[in-house]
């Protein structure tokens, strides 16, 4: 089992590449577009909560896009359809995929709010809570390759 | 990792019948293939209603697929390891 990438691992993988790099990377547009301009806005609140309500409907539509191309290049290169059904051993593993990964993200809440108590700038929490849960996503993705490689 | 204790015969009984593919078997017992790898690995304990598909695929009672390790289980228990 070991060594050969199966086709829900290389999907895991594909979602956890996809978490990492579409908020970088439309955090990187929107840092050049607003902030050299207007450095203050790093801290207004209401700009970032709205920058953050456009990201999810734009994580959710760039998913869908990406592993409908993910399909299609699998089916290309192995001939080979990705499986649809989610069975007990998936299930059992994202149960505990998903409790570690809620511990990533609490303790991303916690120094979030913490960089707050010691006086940090409010960007800082901002960027904290907002990469926490990214963080957590992709925790979730790691423990489920493990799981599947090594066992459970 | 726990070592898993319960052991199988599922890649006797499929060379068995037929040389049934992992695919077939995972088809027939509605879980992917990788599931069918895990178990036949010993790195996945199925549930109790996959083992009874399992063995219901293959005609036989459950006890033929798979085994339960007790005296390998008992030495975990004293050694305070974890089942």
């Amino acid at each position: 089992m070991e060594g050969k990438m199966y086709r829900k691992e290389s999907q895991i993988l594909v979602t956890m590449f996809s978490l990492i790099l579409i908020p970088v990377i439309y955090a990187l547009i929107v840092y050049n577009k607003y902030v050299p301009g207007n450095p203050d806005i790093l801290n207004d609140l209401a700009f970032w909560g709205k920058r953050f309500i456009v990201l999810v409907p734009v994580m959710v539509v760039a998913l869908i896009v990406i592993h409908i191309i993910f399909a299609i290049i699998n089916k290309i290169v192995t001939n080979q359809d990705i499986p649809v059904i989610t069975d007990e051993m998936d299930r059992l593993i994202d149960l505990k995929s998903i409790k570690i990964s809620r511990w990533v993200t609490s303790v991303g809440f916690l120094l979030a709010f913490g960089s707050q108590a010691i006086g940090m700038q409010p960007w800082v929490m901002l960027a904290t809570l907002i990469s926490s849960c990214f963080l957590g996503g992709v925790v979730e993705g790691i423990v489920q390759i493990y799981f599947y490689r090594k066992g459970i | 990792m726990s070592k898993c204790l319960i052991s199988n015969n599922i890649r006797k009984l499929r060379f068995n019948a037929d040389e049934m593919t992992q695919q077939e078997l995972a088809d027939k017992t509605g879980v992917t293939r990788q599931t069918i790898i895990a178990i036949e690995n010993g790195k996945y304990s199925p549930t109790l209603e996959l083992a009874f598909r399992v063995a219901r695929v293959f005609n036989k009672p459950l006890e033929e697929v798979f085994s339960f390790d007790l005296k390998d289980a008992k030495n975990k228990s004293l050694t305070g390891k974890r089942i």
